[in-house]
C-alpha cells in the first residue's frame, strides 16, 4: 500500500469472561478504501467495530486511526476522534425520543453546536441524499419501516461529513430489493465520496457489491483477506464454505454455547 | 463448604455492586459541575418529575393529613386537645410523611420510567450511538435526571407539606368540628423552621437517590426486554429501600442531639 493506512489494527484481542471473542486481529484499511468483514453470527464482528469506536476497550493490541493510537485515550479526546467517525448500527439505534430530523442532525447540534434551524436544513438535505422526503423528518423513528430506519441511520452517519464510516450489517433484515437500495446508497454516499469504509455483514451479495477488499473472521482471527473479486477463488476452504453457504465443511456451527 | 462459597459469592457480588454504584455516582456528580449541560433536557426532566408527579403526591399528602387528624383525635379526644392534633399533623407531615411518602411515590413513578427508558436505550445500542456522535451519555442522560431529582423533590415536598396540613385541617374543622382559627394558629405556633427544612433536605437526598438508582439500573441493564424489566424492578426496590434507610439516618442526624 502506498499511503499510510487510515485504520491500523495490530493483534487486537478481546474476551468476555473466559470467552475469547477477538483473538489477535490484524488489519489495515487504506484511505478511501472499502473493506468488508464477513463471518457467521456471534463471531465478534460487532465487537471488533466497538473496539475501534471505543465503545468497548480491547484487552490488548493496538488500534491506530490516522496514525495515532486511540486504544487508551481519555474520554475527552475520544469525542474528538469520534468526530471523524460515522456509524450505522445493526438495529439502526435511532433515538426514539427525538423526531427523525433531530436524529440526523444530532451530531451537528451536539458535537458542532450548530443552531437548530441550520441543522434542520442540513438534516433535510441529508435525508434527500438517502431518498427520504422532507416530511419524513417530522415523524418519529417508531413510525418508520425497517428499511427507512436503516436509511435514517445512514443519513445520521453521513450528516457530520465523517472521514471513516462503519456499517454493522447494513442489509440484514431487509428484503432483497431494499437491501440493494441500501447497497447503492452506501456506494453513492461513501465510496464515490472517497470516504473510508469498514463494513461487516454476512450478506455475500452486499459484501461483493460494496467492498474493495473482503476479510473473513473466524474464531477471533481474520483467516483470509483479499480482493473482493477473488473471494470465489480464495483457495481457503473456510471462505468457500461461507461464500457458498454450505452446512458441510470445516466450519462447525456451535449449536451449544 | 458449598454453603460458605455461596455466602462468599453473594458478599463479593454485593461489594462489587456497591463499588460500581459508587463510581457511577461519582462520575455522574463530576459531570454535573462540568459544562456542557443540557438546559433543555434538564427542563424536560424537571417537568416530568415535578409537575407530573403533583397529582399522585398531592393525593398521598391530603389523605395522610386527613388520617393523621382522625387517628390522633381518637387518641387525644379525652383531653379535648385541639392544638395537640394540629401539632401531630404538622410535625408528622413536614418531618416524615411528606418526604418519605412523596419519595416512595416518585420512586415508583419516576425511578421505574428512568430505568425503563435508559435500559431500552442500552439494549437497542442507542447509548453506544450517543458516544459515536461525540455526546457523553452521562451528560446527556444521567446528569439531567439527577439534577432534576435533586431540585424537584424538595419543591414537591413543600407542596405536599401544605396539602397534608390542609388535609388535617379539613378533617379537624369539618368532621371533628374544631375552630378553624385555633387550628391554624396552633399549627403556625408549633411548626419550627427546622421541621420543614429537615424535610426538604431529606427530599433532596431522596430525589438524588431515585434518579441515581433509575439511571444506574437502566445504564447497566442487559439482555433485551427481560433485562429492562429486571432493571425497572431493581430501580424501584433499591430506591425505596435506600429512602427508608437514609430517612432514619437523616432523622438521627437532625433530631437526636
Ligand atoms: N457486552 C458484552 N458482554 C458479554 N459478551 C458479549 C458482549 N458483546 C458481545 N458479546 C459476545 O461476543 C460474541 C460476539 O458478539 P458480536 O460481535 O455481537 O457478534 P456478531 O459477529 O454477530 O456481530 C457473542 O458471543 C456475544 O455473546
Ligand atoms: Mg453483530
Amino acid at each position: 500500500m502506498s499511503s499510510a493506512p487510515k485504520i491500523h489494527l495490530k493483534d487486537v484481542r478481546k474476551a468476555f469472561g473466559d470467552k475469547q471473542v477477538l483473538n489477535g486481529i490484524d488489519l489495515d484499511v487504506a484511505p478511501a478504501e472499502s473493506v468488508v468483514i464477513i463471518g457467521g453470527s456471534g463471531t465478534g464482528k460487532s465487537v471488533l467495530l466497538k473496539c475501534i469506536l471505543g465503545i468497548l476497550n480491547a484487552d490488548s493490541g493496538v488500534v491506530d486511526v490516522d496514525g495515532t493510537d486511540v486504544t487508551h485515550i481519555p474520554a475527552s479526546t475520544r469525542g474528538e476522534v469520534n468526530k471523524k467517525f460515522g456509524m450505522l448500527f445493526q438495529g439502526a439505534a435511532l433515538f426514539d425520543s427525538l423526531p427523525v430530523w433531530e436524529n440526523v442532525a444530532f451530531g451537528l447540534m451536539q458535537g458542532e453546536r450548530m443552531p437548530r434551524k441550520q441543522a434542520k436544513e442540513r438534516a433535510i438535505e441529508t435525508l434527500a441524499k438517502v431518498g427520504l422526503a422532507a416530511s419524513v423528518g417530522d415523524l418519529s423513528p417508531s413510525e418508520l419501516s425497517g428499511g427507512m430506519q436503516k436509511r435514517v441511520g445512514l443519513a445520521r452517519a453521513i450528516a457530520g461529513n465523517p472521514e471513516i464510516i462503519f456499517f454493522d450489517e447494513p442489509t440484514t433484515g431487509l428484503d432483497p430489493i431494499m437491501a440493494d437500495v441500501i447497497n447503492d446508497l452506501i456506494i453513492a454516499c461513501v465510496r464515490d465520496k472517497g470516504i473510508t469504509a469498514l463494513s461487516i455483514t454476512h450478506d455475500m451479495h452486499s459484501a461483493r457489491k460494496i467492498g474493495d477488499r473482503i476479510g473473513m473472521i473466524y474464531e477471533g482471527r481474520l483467516i483470509w483477506v483479499g480482493d473482493a473479486k477473488t473471494v470465489d477463488r480464495s483457495g481457503n476452504e473456510y471462505v468457500d464454505q461461507f461464500v457458498n453457504g454450505r452446512a458441510e465443511g470445516p466450519i462447525k456451527m456451535q449449536l451449544r454455547r | 463448604m458449598n454453603f460458605l462459597a455461596l455466602i462468599g459469592r453473594v458478599v463479593l457480588g454485593f461489594l462489587g455492586h456497591i463499588g460500581r454504584l459508587t463510581i457511577f455516582a461519582g462520575t455522574a456528580l463530576s459531570h454535573c459541575v462540568r459544562p456542557p449541560l443540557y438546559p433543555r433536557l434538564i427542563g424536560r426532566q424537571m417537568i416530568d418529575i415535578g409537575y407530573y408527579s403533583l397529582p399522585v403526591v398531592g393525593l398521598t399528602a391530603i389523605f395522610s393529613g386527613m388520617v393523621l387528624a382522625l387517628q390522633s383525635y381518637t387518641g387525644f379526644a379525652r383531653f379535648s386537645a385541639e392544638s395537640a392534633i394540629a401539632n401531630v399533623v404538622v410535625l408528622s407531615i413536614t418531618r416524615e410523611l411528606g418526604p418519605v411518602l412523596a419519595g416512595l411515590m416518585v420512586a415508583g413513578r419516576i425511578g421505574a420510567s428512568m430505568a425503563a427508558e435508559i435500559g431500552t436505550m442500552r439494549v437497542t445500542e442507542q447509548i453506544d450511538a450517543l458516544s459515536t456522535l461525540s455526546t457523553n451519555p452521562f451528560k446527556y442522560l444521567v446528569v439531567p435526571r439527577i439534577l432534576a431529582g435533586l431540585f424537584m423533590l424538595p419543591l414537591l415536598v413543600l407542596v405536599a407539606d401544605i396539602i397534608g396540613v390542609f388535609g388535617g385541617y379539613l378533617v379537624s374543622v369539618y368532621k371533628l368540628g374544631f375552630n378553624p382559627g385555633v387550628y391554624i394558629n396552633s399549627t403556625a405556633d408549633f411548626v419550627q423552621p427546622l421541621d420543614v427544612i429537615s424535610g426538604l433536605v431529606k427530599a433532596a437526598v431522596f430525589g438524588f437517590l431515585i434518579s441515581l438508582m433509575g439511571c444506574y439500573n437502566g445504564y447497566y441493564s442487559k439482555g433485551g426486554a427481560q433485562g429492562v424489566g429486571a432493571a425497572t424492578t431493581n430501580a424501584v426496590v433499591s430506591a425505596s429501600i435506600l429512602i427508608l434507610i437514609t430517612n432514619y439516618l437523616l432523622t438521627e442526624l437532625f433530631f437526636s442531639t
